[in-house]
């Protein structure tokens, strides 16, 4: 590389594309590996080319641009943050296969080298964390909580934008990094001093680096902003115990989010600090001290566990109570569990490293510590048997997913229990067995809560059902694909097998690995269901439609609006008179009312600040990886510009007339009235358009 | 509405819907979406809050880790630091002051000139901690010298980065001013940097105690 | 007997259960003893039982939930005739149950998790009637070395300790965060630059376990494995004296080649023209020196059966010299000791920082 370019390009050059090592020591082994990176890497190019050529073709830029980018509209925003968490699920469930593969090859080889397996592990566990489980519960509380409290957006809808921005720019330097490579082999926890300069100096730390950033300042204004909402901008009457029991979990999700995000942006931000800068706070050298990094990273770590899973704690109590028919069991515990898990959520980070050398008594505090988090979470798990119990139990695609959880959860529970006793701990730290638990946690706990809940909720998004049939088969193949791949990690953890290692000399694995190969196998077939679900039921959106916007006889507010809702949610703000709130319209009779008056809507305009700051993101994190400076500064100063600018505009919002808001509002309802109401043996045909018949007391309707 | 009657008004019927100075009665327009954006402020400084208490924590532990490199003793020059401190402290005084013209005054030129006081020495407390720096920096307290010194050097200049933050968005609200008048999100947006610029005194305050106070010690 | 450190027998102790040592489908392990669930010291035995314990007792609480939840999906499915009660939402006496049991379980499992981790502390010497043997281990990239300090002998991913007698470990590593592990006779423990973290470790009898760094450290991270072979007391003896005898000279030029990053058959070449490296290549099968002839690697262990490395007149200070980032000080390589050192007490209590 000369001087002229050396400005432009910093240290990126040639030696960046994935094949080029390949051409340099050209084995058996690089070249496939070179094959397979460069595959991935032109279906990133290839993905971008046609979204780019389709749009232009379709003539849908302003559209796209009008409709979607620069909307504050929370629920477009949590679409937005759904379609994303989406395709990097894509992406990680195929790397996921690629390591299945490779170890089910394994035994003394295979055919993936260290490196391309220790970027496998490291994007596979950094994006299903980043950049899927986050967006996708971000997105549905985005979509769902503010309708279930009665409000007409978030607090801070351009703030929800920048969060959006944030998160795509993290996700899209994760992409990039597959083209202009490598990308960390550190792990998703990225420990130093493995991280560190003197043993990693190559630009794969850094992207690891400037994602995880990304990602959680786009958390931490999320939390922020879903509490703000939730604390001020309920309905009137939407008393604390009133609120559906998912924005109860929305709420802790967001508490958690403000408090438990900043360690981990503290701990990139320092090991950035030490790349960047040869500062020495996680050296072995001159007085760092890497044990810093470990309780910092934990710290924000164990509290994610809960920001991932009370969400889905939280579709699954609306999931349970709507498909059995039946008032929730035991909300005020379901309540007080949930609090209960978020504050206890900080007092046990150490259990991530008891084999660090602390003493004894620490560990067995901590230990202690992770099974008190057992009541609450058992208590949950017996609220929602009770809650089915004496029920009209339908077992439809989120009913399956959620039944397929509380079985499989508790088993996880219980391997959490096992890990939680340091003695037995000092055994499966850092086996694969861990693997498997954590696996058994989030794949369950909060995998299939975003499913059961996208197939819950899309009606009220799109206004048709999701396709029943390729539903059911992908929520079964998932439950038995993760069954066969997890299942044997922990065998394979109690006979002694390490995590994240390439290759393997002990034939006693193999059996347990072709096992998991063939799980894995299963659950790229539910992901193909997944596809093949979505695509029919667009096919079949008439017949399949819900307009009236109560396809599932529900209990909160949400479905008391059409399906899709107005961009305003609500014609006049609800007044909330109890629990379960649009249930009890109903069975007052008082459900689908003419209110008396119509007020004028202020609404957000349009902003292009999410737009901006997903460009500038993308762009500073990049130019710092590859040490472009000029690019960092130049975005950097448009960040500040915009946001200055920002500050200056006063046109911020817009206003609908009543009229218009009455005319829509009528028109609807006499669409209500039009409409035949259904009982529930007829939720999954084309009779169902979204209006249940009203509940009589006892009655199976 | 005159002055008098506002402060009366403020004073007898108006409760306080967020912490800190409440506009009351005589700013009507905007207060509710000013009760939530304070609020929100409020939440964004407990996250904010976390940060430096983790960096705080962070140059305890690393208090040790000096590596044979100087010391606190070495580098830190106490009447810097007292000067800083007092130049923060004035200028959340005169930042107080501002909020009360902002509050009870209609004229303006009180409120800005309060506000450019507030700036100056803002402005005067980053100046004068770069200046400390470069004399560490002489003294061979470099951040890369060691961990302490890197402890020291993410605490403190986070610190300093947060002012000089604090300096432009004080800018850019004057510039506001200027163009749109004292208006309902001018209004918004000084009671939220009010916040923050009290915040970083009490941030600044331990900062003196813990890292200037506690290293001499 | 399991030989639980200063606790009398514990209450929780299972019965012998031979049928859950191995399960039937982790059978097939062999002589590999891959596992603790295949115990050959007494802290696995004792990390077997607590295994299984805890497993137990969490059942209580998780059995109820995989059987009733589909006898409740079956009996109360739409179109049954099962009762419908949809505003029933509150029981004292359940409410009672779902907080009681789990609060009762978990008591319990405190109580063992109390018991059974101060029992087991890595950090604490294990009871016994002879001195235990100090090895210091290195973690390099991606190799281990053992140093002997009281025989003046080193070996490298080769862990040889006399059975029946306790071991004390005392670990670092020159390279980034590893972790020692040797399933098959206890604990773990991290082992970190510029830190000495501990480990007491004993095997009951005469075997050889296979052990290996579990925390990812590049490359050729998974290639980092050691084999621990459990002598008799007298093959520990002519082990000593024979690697005194045969080892190579620990020089400044070992210690260069072993920072850095490379496999132990990599090393071994750079080395080269050592009496002992003759099947120098990860692969390698055959005579693994004599060493010990009954206690050749099994074959299920795969590439490890690879010839050791054995050194000798190492600086006397190799091991604090690592952890404090200094050179050693080459003039004063350890004396030679007596093959039977005598008894002598515990001579290293606490960590060193």
């Amino acid at each position: 590389m000369n001087d002229s370019t050396h400005w432009l390009l910093g240290r990126l050059d040639a030696s960046a594309l994935p094949f080029w090592d390949a051409l340099q020591h050209p084995t058996t082994k690089s070249v496939v590996n070179a094959v397979i990176a460069s595959g991935a890497a032109s279906l990133v190019i290839i993905g971008a080319l046609v979204v780019v050529f389709g749009l232009t073709w379709l003539r849908r830029w302003g559209w796209l641009w009008r409709e979607w980018l620069t909307s504050p509209d929370h629920k477009k925003i949590g679409i937005m943050f759904i379609a994303l968490a989406l395709v990097m699920l894509a992406r990680a469930v195929i790397e996921a296969v690629f390591m299945r593969l490779q170890q089910a090859l394994g035994l003394d080889g295979g055919f993936l080298t260290a490196d391309h397996f220790g970027q496998l592990f490291t994007t596979h566990g950094t994006i299903m964390v980043f950049f899927m489980a986050m967006p996708f519960l971000t997105g549905i509380i985005n979509y769902v909580m503010p309708l279930q409290i009665g409000t007409r957006d978030l607090s801070f809808p351009v703030m929800n934008q920048i969060s959006l921005g944030l998160t795509a720019a993290g996700a899209a330097l994760v992409m990039i990094s597959l083209v202009l490579a490598p990308f960390s082999t550190g792990g998703w926890t990225g420990y130093p001093s493995f991280t560190e300069r003197a043993a990693n100096p190559g630009a794969g730390v850094d992207y690891w680096i400037w994602a995880v950033t990304l990602s959680t300042l786009s958390s931490t204004l999320s939390g922020i902003n879903f509490a703000v909402t939730i604390y001020k901008r309920r309905a009137p009457g939407m008393r604390w115990m009133r609120l559906p029991l998912f924005t109860w979990t929305a709420l802790c999700t967001a508490i958690l989010m403000v408090f438990a995000m900043p360690p981990l942006t503290v701990a990139t931000a320092l090991l950035a600090l030490d790349r960047y800068l040869d500062f020495h706070l996680f050296t072995a050298d001159l007085g760092g001290n890497m044990m810093n990094y470990i309780n910092l990273f934990w710290a924000f770590g164990h509290p994610e566990v809960y920001i991932l899973i009370l969400p889905a704690f939280g579709i699954f109590s609306e999931v349970f109570s709507t498909f059995a028919g039946k008032t929730l069991y035991g909300y005020t515990a379901l309540v007080i569990a949930t609090l209960a898990i978020a504050v206890l959520s900080f007092t046990v980070w150490l259990h991530h490293f008891f084999t660090m050398g602390q003493s004894a008594h620490i560990n067995a505090i901590f230990g202690i510590a992770t099974m008190l988090i057992g009541i609450p979470t058992g208590v949950k798990i017996y609220d929602w048997m009770l809650t089915l119990f004496r029920g009209r139990i339908r077992l439809s695609v989120p009913m399956i997913y959620a039944s397929g959880f509380i079985m499989l959860f508790v088993l996880g529970g219980l391997t959490g229990i096992v890990l939680a006793v340091p003695s037995v701990d000092y055994q499966v730290h850092n086996t694969l067995f861990l693997v498997a638990h954590f696996h058994n946690m989030l794949i369950p706990g909060l995998l299939f809560g975003m499913l059961a809940g996208t197939n819950f909720w899309f009606p009220k998004a799109f206004g048709f059902r999701l396709e029943e049939r390729w539903g059911r088969r992908a929520a079964y193949a998932w439950i038995v694909g993760f069954m066969l791949a997890f299942f044997p990690l922990y065998a394979l953890g109690v006979l002694g097998m390490p995590r994240r290692t390439v290759a393997f000399f002990t034939p006693a694995y193999l059996p347990w690995t072709l096992t998991a190969m063939v799980g894995a196998v299963i659950i790229l077939l539910a992901m193909t269901c997944l596809l093949v679900q979505l695509w029919v039921s667009v096919r079949d959106r008439h017949l399949n439609a819900v307009p009236i916007g109560d396809p599932w006889d529900g209990r909160s507010l949400e479905w008391a609006v059409s399906s899709p809702p107005p961009e305003y949610n609500f014609p006049v703000i609800p007044e909330i008179h109890g629990r379960d709130a649009f249930m009890l319209e109903k069975e007052r009779g008082k459900a689908y009312q003419v209110p008396d008056e119509y007020p004028d809507i202020v609404l957000p305009a349009n902003s292009a600040m999410g737009v901006i700051v997903a460009v500038t993101g993308t762009a500073i994190a990049f130019g710092l990886t590859w040490y472009q400076w000029w690019l960092v500064l130049l975005a950097a100063g448009i960040t500040l510009a915009a946001v200055i600018t920002r500050g200056f505009c006063r046109d911020t919002t817009r206003t609908l007339p009543g009229e218009e808001v009455r005319r829509t509002h009528l028109n609807w309802l006499a669409q209500v009235r039009a409409t035949v109401p259904i009982d529930r043996s007829q939720e999954q045909s084309c009779a169902n358009r979204g209006l249940p018949l009203p509940p009589v007391e006892g009655a199976i309707q | 509405m005159s002055a008098l009657t506002a402060r009366q008004t403020a004073a007898t019927d108006a409760p306080a819907r967020h912490p800190g100075i409440n506009l009351g009665h005589a700013h009507r327009e905007g207060e509710e979406s000013r009760e939530e954006m304070v609020f929100g402020f409020w939440v964004f400084m407990m996250s904010d809050m976390i940060l430096f208490g983790l960096l705080f924590a962070t140059y305890v532990t690393m208090l040790g880790g000096t590596a044979g490199g100087p010391g606190p003793k070495e580098l830190f020059d106490m009447r810097g630091a007292f000067f800083e401190t007092m130049l923060l402290l004035v200028s959340s005084f005169t930042f107080g002051m501002a909020s009360l013209a902002l509050k009870y005054r209609d004229d303006r030129r009180a409120l800005v000139g309060w506000l450019l006081i507030t700036l100056l020495l803002g402005l005067g407390f980053v100046a004068h901690e770069l200046y400390d720096f470069h004399k560490m920096f002489e003294a061979g307290g470099v951040p890369s010298r060691s961990g302490f010194l890197s402890a020291f050097f993410s605490l403190v200049p986070l610190h300093g980065l947060h002012v000089s933050v604090a300096c432009v968005w004080l800018i850019a609200l004057l510039g506001q001013l200027a163009v749109h008048g004292l208006d309902a999100q001018t209004k918004n947006g000084l009671i939220r940097l009010a916040i923050l610029w009290h915040f970083l005194d009490i941030v600044w305050i331990g900062i003196f105690s813990l890292v200037y106070l506690g290293g001499l010690a | 007997m399991i030989q639980v450190p200063g606790c009398r027998p514990p209450w929780w102790r299972l019965p012998r259960l031979p049928a859950w040592s191995v399960l039937p489908l982790l059978a097939g392990c062999g002589d590999a003893h891959l596992s603790f669930l295949d115990p050959q010291g007494p802290i696995a035995a004792a990390q077997r039982q607590h295994f299984w314990w805890v497993i137990v007792i969490t059942l209580t609480v998780v059995l109820p939930v995989l059987v009733l939840t589909p006898l409740i999906l079956w009996r109360y499915r739409y179109g049954g005739h099962a009762r419908y009660r949809p505003h029933w939402a509150f029981s004292k006496l359940a409410d009672l149950a779902i907080w009681g049991i789990p609060l009762v379980v978990v008591a319990v499992l405190g109580s063992l998790t109390w018991r059974s981790t101060l029992a087991l502390d890595p950090y604490r010497p294990l009871p016994s009637d002879q001195p235990p043997l100090e090895v210091e281990v290195v973690g390099f990239d991606w190799k281990w070395l053992f140093i002997y300090p009281e025989q003046g002998i080193a070996t490298l991913d080769e862990l040889v300790i006399p059975a029946g007698r306790p071991i004390s470990l005392r670990l670092t590593s020159a390279s980034v965060m590893q972790g020692f592990f040797v399933p098959a006779l206890g604990s773990q423990i991290d082992v970190m630059n510029r830190m000495v973290t501990r480990l007491h470790l004993e095997a009951d009898a005469p075997g050889v376990f296979p052990g290996r760094n579990m925390q990812y450290s590049g490359r050729e991270f998974y290639r980092q494995r050691f084999v621990t072979r459990a002598l008799s007391a007298d093959d520990f003896a002519a082990f000593t004296t024979r690697a005194h005898a045969q080892g190579r000279a620990f020089t400044p030029e070992v210690l260069d080649r072993l920072m850095a990053q490379n496999t132990h058959a990599a090393l071994a070449r750079a080395l080269g023209g050592h009496t002992e490296d003759s099947h120098a290549d990860d692969g390698a099968t055959g005579d693994t020196s004599g060493v010990s002839d009954e206690h050749t690697v099994p074959a299920t262990l795969g590439a490890l059966d690879r010839a050791p490395l054995h050194f000798t007149r190492l600086p006397s200070d190799l091991f604090a010299a690592i952890v404090a980032h200094r050179a050693p000080d080459w003039d004063h390589a350890i004396a030679p000791r007596p093959a039977n050192p005598p008894l002598s007490a515990d001579a290293t209590p606490g960590a060193t920082p």
